[in-house]
């Protein structure tokens, strides 16, 4: 009787045990941004593995998300005799939810696990313990500078995203299905509100980019340190990461909307 | 990793890419050109019916886009709907007996206002208000008015 109470307070005291420390880790690493300021070096190193490396998966998928969209909203559209809204449906989709939301689940499996994978083998073969040995601070030189170029590179990523996918669109409904081109560009112009939908796309793709990249951080920062405890944290950065993001997309929208 | 200077400019390639697809965004497909107004003038109008209209519907002349309206309020005492719209300051020759509408752009589309520009030699300017007024058609009223009139027929 007695030992169900004591694993349910354990559970519960290791949670929020867990809950602070990461909180606890997450504070040291925003106070950490500061001291970047004088190594630009350092965020500029993963901006590049970051950032630039991810450019082309997003900005091919964009362009596919866009064209699947305008098929879709053609097909759809068409028995509506509206397909000259094809321009806003294209344009509201990506800007509101699928740029950030597909970016983030994308950036999660291609930068995210990349992150964990990197961090939990440097501590894995205790290059974390050597930094600390030299009294230089793991979290001011390894997770610093990489939540702060995540948080950078989401939303300039989730905007290449959406603006290849408004192409992509109008490839295929204007170029291929035959949408006038006029009527796709002034609906989408007159439609779409730059505070309303592009500045919410934004702050979603903000959001996301915190979310992720800690949890990429952590995980790595915290695995085990075998090759096992690695490849468990990998896992669960994607999983956890795709789940975020998508319970936070409905709470944003929801908020937001 | 790639020597220093490539790196640098790959970053300063992505980062030059990203803002210049938010600015795509901005400018191609919303229109932000609204957003830096440069000078307009305020008018307001009383209607009797506003249903559909909404803050942020465009004013037309001539079908083409001169302003939007701003906010709609009803007036405590008259119970018309007090319709404010911002015009772009380059239209500022509207005379000031034009008459206004509220029209629906197609047959499903949004609501707009349109100004038939009347005659006068004086124009509208900052804080006018317009005497002539249309109101929104609502569709419930027209067919209402419809039966009731061909009921009154048959009785006859």
């Amino acid at each position: 009787m007695f030992d169900w109470f004591a694993q349910l307070g354990r559970s519960a005291i290791d949670f929020f045990a867990r809950l602070g420390s990461e909180v606890l880790l997450f504070l040291q690493a925003i106070a950490a941004f500061k001291a970047l300021v004088f190594r630009p070096a350092l965020i500029i190193q993963q901006l590049f593995s970051i950032g630039v490396r991810s450019m082309l998966i997003i900005i091919v998928s964009g362009f596919f998300v866009g064209m699947v969209l305008g098929l879709q909203g053609y097909n759809t559209l068409i028995d509506f005799g509206a397909e000259e809204s094809l321009g806003v449906m294209v344009a509201l989709s990506l800007v509101r939810e699928l740029g950030p939301v597909v970016t983030a689940l994308l950036y999660a499996g291609r930068a995210g696990s990349a992150l964990t994978a990197e961090i939990g083998l440097m501590k894995a073969t205790e290059q974390l313990s050597g930094l600390e040995m030299m009294a230089v601070n793991p979290v001011e030189r390894i997770l610093a500078p990489r939540l702060l170029a995540g948080i950078i590179s989401m939303p300039l990523l989730a905007a290449m995203f959406s603006a290849v996918g408004v192409f992509g669109g109008y490839l295929v409904g204007v170029d291929m299905l035959g949408v006038d081109t006029g009527a796709y560009w002034s609906q989408m112009q007159a439609r779409v509100d730059f505070e309303q939908d592009i500045i919410q796309g934004v702050i979603k793709s903000v959001v996301f980019g915190v979310v992720t990249t800690w949890i990429a951080v952590y995980e790595g920062y915290t695995c085990l340190p075998t090759s096992e405890g690695v490849s468990r944290s990998t896992t669960r950065t994607v999983v956890y990461s795709a789940l975020a993001v998508l319970g936070l997309d409905f709470l944003l929208t929801a908020l937001m909307l | 990793m790639p020597n220093s200077r490539i790196l640098e400019i790959s970053v300063g390639i992505f980062v030059a890419v990203g803002i210049a697809a938010l600015l795509v965004l901005a400018v191609n497909v919303s229109n932000v050109s609204g957003f830096s107004a440069g000078s307009q003038y305020t008018i307001t109008a009383n209607f009797d019916d506003v249903s559909g209209l909404k803050p942020r519907s465009a004013v037309s002349i001539a079908g083409v886009t001169v302003g939007r309206v701003t906010s709609i309020v009803v007036d405590p005492e008259t119970y018309e709907a007090v319709v404010a719209m911002t015009i772009d300051a380059r239209f500022n020759d509207v005379p000031v007996d034009s008459s206004v509408g509220i029209y629906t752009a197609g047959l499903l589309g949004e609501k707009y206002v349109g100004i038939e520009p009347g005659g006068a030699p004086d124009v509208l300017e900052e804080g006018s208000v317009i005497r002539l007024t249309q109101s929104s058609i609502v569709l419930e009223k027209l067919i209402s008015q419809f039966l009731f009139s061909q009921s009154d027929k048959k009785e006859e």
